[in-house]
């Protein structure tokens, strides 16, 4: 199944990725990184329904979350 | 499982100095990714602005030259016309190709230089603080049009790459924008486009980048390319201008 990585510590937290992830897997952390920022997450599986995430939505590797990502956070698997 | 996206080698693995959700970091992927796909890293001369991206150079595996604010085009058809096998490019913001650039950008491109010409437009000047732009949009607050741009005291939004469009030394100019992904993936097609033009000897070719600056708009960086979608591309509308 196709998945993506996020550097939390690159991550600036603008959120972009969470708006354009149209299965709703990429959301804001609760803990912030060293820079102090709130950095975001990629859900999977539980997580991703936990937080609201439509049942049964996996990552298609569609790459919209890195090609919208100004700062190289995100990579994506397939 | 393959790694179907990753950063382009020519861009240096080193967090940038951009505000969240800024459109330089986009910008920047973009020309490197098409330096890259082209197989030009040995080949490409940068010529970078002053404004935000003054310091793209650290920021490119490539190589650069600084240019004085609005100088960019200058410099870089010296580099062109004594290195005629390079292939140059100038990154520039609004405020440094359509202000304090303007002659240069219109002599540049009155003369058909085969250059190509990265324009960064995000309606404001971000590095000093803010102020108005030339692409500022009417009724758009700015520290230096605090009650928003009126067109009686400050003049209408400039639409630089229209104006070149005139000019029989210009080959090509398109205007794309960094507000959502399909735009994206359109706007690294015109840039590669640019690019090859200046390969094929065809001339002068501008790429019209619309551009978040969050901080100085004042929104969130998701709000930010909303009013881009919604508003700026209402006043420079989108697609190839010649
Ligand atoms: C000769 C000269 N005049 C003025 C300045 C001050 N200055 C620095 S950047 C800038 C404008 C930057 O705006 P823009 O080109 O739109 O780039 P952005 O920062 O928005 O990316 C100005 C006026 C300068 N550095 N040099
Ligand atoms: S690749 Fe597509 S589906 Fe997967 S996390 Fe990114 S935006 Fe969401
Ligand atoms: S787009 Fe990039 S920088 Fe912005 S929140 Fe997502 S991963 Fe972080
Ligand atoms: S001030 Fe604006 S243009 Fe400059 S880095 Fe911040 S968001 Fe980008």
């Amino acid at each position: 199944m196709p998945k993506i990585t996020i550097d939390r510590e690159r991550c600036k937290g603008c959120q972009l990725c969470v708006i354009y992830c149209p299965k709703g897997l990429i959301k804001p952390e609760s803990r912030l990184n060293k820079k102090g920022i709130q950095p975001v997450m990629f859900l999977e599986g539980a997580a991703a329904k936990r937080r609201g995430a439509a049942s049964g939505s996996n990552c298609t590797g569609c790459k919209f979350c890195a090609l919208i990502c100004p700062d190289g956070a995100v990579e994506v698997y397939r | 499982m393959d790694k179907i996206f990753t950063k382009p080698k020519s861009l240096r693995d080193i967090p940038t100095h951009y505000c969240p959700g800024c459109g330089h970091g986009v910008a920047h992927r973009l020309v490197c990714e098409v330096v890259d796909e082209l197989d030009i890293r040995e080949k490409v001369i940068g010529v970078t602005p002053i404004g935000c991206a003054v310091i793209a150079y650290d920021y490119w595996e490539f190589d650069c030259c600084e240019a004085a604010h609005g100088r960019a085009l200058a410099v870089a058809t010296g580099i062109k016309r004594m290195r005629p096998h390079n292939l140059v490019f100038t990154y520039q913001g609004d405020g440094d190709l359509a202000a304090i650039g303007t002659a240069e950008t219109i002599h540049a491109a009155n003369r058909g230089e085969n250059l190509t010409v990265i324009f960064i437009n995000n309606a404001v000047y971000g590095m000093t603080g803010g102020q108005m732009a030339p692409t500022t949009l009417l009724e758009q607050k700015t520290a230096t049009t605090p009650l928003g741009r009126c067109a009686k005291l400050e003049g209408y939004p400039l639409k630089i790459s229209e104006l070149l469009s005139c000019l029989p030394g210009v080959y090509s100019i398109e205007r794309v924008s960094t507000d959502s992904p399909a735009k994206v993936l359109s706007a690294k097609k015109a840039i590669k486009q640019a690019f090859i033009n200046q390969m094929e000897g065809k001339g002068f070719s501008l790429v019209e980048i619309l551009s978040a600056c969050p901080t100085y708009l004042g929104l969130k960086p998701i709000d930010s390319v909303k009013w881009m979608a919604e508003t700026m591309t209402k006043e420079f509308p989108l697609g190839k201008i010649k």
